[in-house]
């Protein structure tokens, strides 16, 4: 495959000034540009969330603390909670689907290159806006504000009376034309899977990275929808006058909160569903093993997609709902787990009897299994309404959803960062660092996340500034924060290591995993033009059968 | 590649996908769908829930006539996009424009219904949830309808310019596939507005 490279005699590649650089990475239409975009304006914006996440805890590191106010600790919490979701996870799950999908299918571009770099401009445009609140939160007249409802925007909090100033229509805004963004990348991503796979590359013959991007990406077309319309609503309120969510007027609270959850739970699937992604092409190619059982992964992941669209309201079991929507939600909500079950039972089996390298992506693909099956344990605990009863809104719960997002998505995430790092820059990361990243990452994980259920339970309710001694609440949350701070600290690690490895990391080669998929078919980075003439695929493990053309897959598919 | 190419004997030369700009159009409905639908439930669930007047049965008039324009392009538009997979590009343009007019007349029949309302029913967005929900939801179809109408508009310039040939036609096709969304809904609005609403 070292042949695979257009050479254009006499031409030599001179490094561009600075400027021009900057102009190309502008202007790009490429999508392995945009994927990484993508991937450097999430973790900007990760920074960012991570610091507000740090302010939260040290103002909660012990009772009565004064490190920030009670208006600037809301602000926290609430742009630390849409920052995260819309600025960090969602970018960073799009960039990975631009690079890795057309790649992986065989394909030049995604299908509508200009849309797609409309659609990150959009969502890296609306990130901007929402932080912009900070200054024009008042309108420019002095100290601005951020939004402080949290990232539920709750009605009436969002409307005109409680939320006066710009800030709230900034986070609308932002969320809007975001959101924008999302669905464009998602129609992208569609029809760049249905419409450019190369020659041989059936539907059943697709890796899994790109069924379950595609399954993503159809959950985004009808999750993030009913979000954009809920926001047109509350433009509506606050700049026409009108009454949806306005209760004095007969508008009804109760129904911005299923708008918004109706965007809200799918949208957990929205980011855990690329996540599973990594994890079934990774498991395999450091177990040395097909992934086992294809078909139910596929099946199980639309499955997933389906019966997430209809759980959301257990994000409401409090507010009083009668008992046959209170059972309808809690059963949906515990059949999801079964799915979902069935991949973590996948990925065992993919394991089971491998040849297992411990590698850096593979520790943080074991982080991923382990952590995400606790998350999902609790979930089905809170699934049941009468236990939610007690600890729906407290520290239980932030500990329950963190314990997903960081445990099972940012683990999967990194997970992939390592494996994919080289084929994006062309260099290995180095494994000492990332081992150091992925323990100091794995302690202050459980530090912080395990001890977070325990005041939840002591009744800790969630997204108070501070609290009375002598509840039995001081000590663990002082733990918390140390634990904050250890992963803190080895995002620092993680940082240093993406910078040294892209200036000092060992060459990477084509394929440094012995991998089967078609991206580790050519150089790394990829040449603009992916591929030399487009390839022709006869099983889900291309290269597998390239390298082994003695016993290849396409002989039992 | 080549190498590996002639070892995979059992792979099929024939690879037939769907248009991309088909799937991209499915899918742009199937998100419009979605945001039509928050607004439709909304509609519903706030039924007889204004805590003053007007009502839509007292200032609510069936749109029919209108409602046939709007229904009847969904045809023209049909037609005109197969008498251009055919190369009939003077009977296209006709029945182009013609969609352009029903169009245009549906839009003018929301804009008369707004004034009235308005002007005689002192009806507007910010004088009960039913005017709320009302202007919002025939809003944001008027709005499609005129995303709609300003794409057919451009194309009907190409086609006065004589560019609009058989070579479009795939092009023409995602356009109608739209209009023919647009359309749909109204069938959802008006059957929600003015039959159940009432």
């Amino acid at each position: 495959m070292s042949s695979n490279a257009i050479t254009i005699p006499g031409a030599q590649i001179e490094a561009r000034p600075c400027v021009d650089e900057l102009h190309l990475w502008l202007t790009t239409v490429d999508h392995k540009r945009l994927g990484i975009l993508y991937i450097l304006s999430a973790l900007l914006f990760l920074v960012i969330g991570g610091v507000e996440a740090l302010v939260i805890r040290i103002q909660l590191m012990h009772s009565h603390n004064n490190f920030v106010s009670p208006e600037v600790f809301n602000r926290m919490f609430t742009m630390h909670g849409t920052t995260m979701i819309f600025f960090v996870a969602m970018p960073v799950l799009f960039g990975f689907a631009n690079y890795l999908v057309p790649l992986m299918i065989g394909a030049r571009d995604m299908a509508f290159p200009r849309l797609n770099a409309f659609s990150f401009w959009l969502s890296f445009l609306g990130g901007l806006l929402l932080y912009f609140s900070f200054l024009g939160g008042s309108g420019l007249y002095g100290a601005g504000s951020a939004p402080d409802v949290g990232w539920w925007s709750y009605a009436p909090l969002g409307a005109r009376a409680f939320s006066p100033g710009h800030s709230s229509d900034y986070w609308t805004l932002a969320l809007l034309v975001s959101g924008f963004g999302s669905i464009g990348t998602a129609i992208n991503i569609i029809a760049t899977i249905l419409c450019l796979r190369c020659p041989g590359m059936k539907i059943n013959r697709m890796p899994l990275l790109v069924w379950m991007n595609l399954v993503m990406a159809g959950m985004v077309l009808l999750a993030i929808t009913p979000l954009s319309a809920a926001q047109i609503m509350l433009l509506i309120d606050r700049y026409l006058g009108g009454h949806f969510f306005d209760t004095q007027a007969g508008g009804s609270a109760v129904l911005w909160m299923h708008f918004f959850w109706i965007f809200g739970h799918p949208e957990v699937y929205v980011l855990i569903i690329p996540c599973f992604a990594f994890m079934s092409e990774i498991i395999p190619v450091f177990s040395r093993k097909p992934i086992f059982g294809y078909p139910v992964m596929v099946a199980a992941t639309v499955c997933i997609g389906f019966v997430s669209m209809s759980v959301w309201a257990h994000h409401m079991f409090t507010i009083g709902m009668n008992s046959y929507a209170n059972s309808f939600f809690t059963l949906t909500t515990m059949a999801v787990g079964v799915p979902t079950g069935i991949k973590i039972f996948n990925w065992i089996g993919t394991m089971w009897g491998g040849r297992i390298q411990f590698k850096t992506p593979m520790l943080f693909s074991i982080g991923f299994l382990f952590q995400f099956l606790i998350a999902g344990l609790t979930g089905i605990m809170m699934a049941a309404s009468p236990f939610d009863w007690q600890l729906s809104l407290s520290y239980f719960v932030v500990a329950h959803f963190h314990y997903v997002i960081v445990g099972g998505i940012l683990f999967a995430l990194f997970a992939a960062f390592y494996y994919w790092y080289p084929k994006m820059t062309g260099r290995m990361l180095s494994e000492l660092l990332g081992k150091w990243h992925f323990w100091l990452f794995l302690i202050g994980f459980h530090l912080t996340f395990d001890v977070m259920h325990i005041p939840g339970v002591l009744g800790m309710p969630r997204r108070i500034y501070t609290y009375e001694p002598g509840r039995g609440w001081d000590t663990l949350n002082f733990i918390i924060t140390i634990g904050a701070f250890i992963q803190a600290l080895a995002i620092l690690v993680f940082v240093a290591n993406l910078v040294i490895s892209y200036l000092k990391g060992a060459q990477a080669g084509n394929d440094p995993w012995d991998a089967w998929t078609l991206e580790w078919s050519i150089g790394s980075p990829p040449p603009v033009y992916n591929f030399v003439t487009v390839p022709t695929v006869a099983s889900r493990r291309p290269l597998w059968d390239l390298k082994h053309p003695e016993d290849p897959d396409s002989r039992y598919e | 590649m080549s190498a590996a190419t002639t070892s995979f004997p059992n792979t099929s030369p024939a690879w037939d996908l769907p248009s991309r700009g088909k799937v991209a159009m499915a899918g742009l409905i199937m998100a419009e769908s979605a945001i039509f639908t928050i607004f439709v439930v909304a509609y519903l669930f706030y039924l007889g829930k204004s805590l003053t007047g007007p009502t839509p049965r007292e200032v609510l008039e069936t749109p029919i006539f209108y409602t046939i324009c709007l229904l009847s392009s969904s045809l023209t538009i049909h037609f005109a996009a197969k008498s251009l997979e055919r190369d009939y590009t003077r009977l296209f343009l006709g029945l182009w424009l013609l969609t352009i007019a029903l169009g245009g007349a549906f839009l003018y029949g929301t804009a008369q219904e707004w004034h009235r309302l308005i002007f005689e029913h002192g009806l507007t967005i910010s004088t009960n949830l039913f005017g709320t929900t009302y202007y919002s939801l025939v809003g944001l179809h008027a709005f499609h309808v005129t995303a709609g109408l300003i794409m057919l508009l451009v194309v009907a310039r190409f086609g006065f310019t004589g560019r609009m040939g058989v070579s479009q036609s795939g092009r023409v096709a995602v356009l109608s596939m739209y209009w023919h969304f647009v359309d749909a809904v109204w069938v959802v609005v008006f059957t929600v507005v003015y039959v159940l609403g009432r």
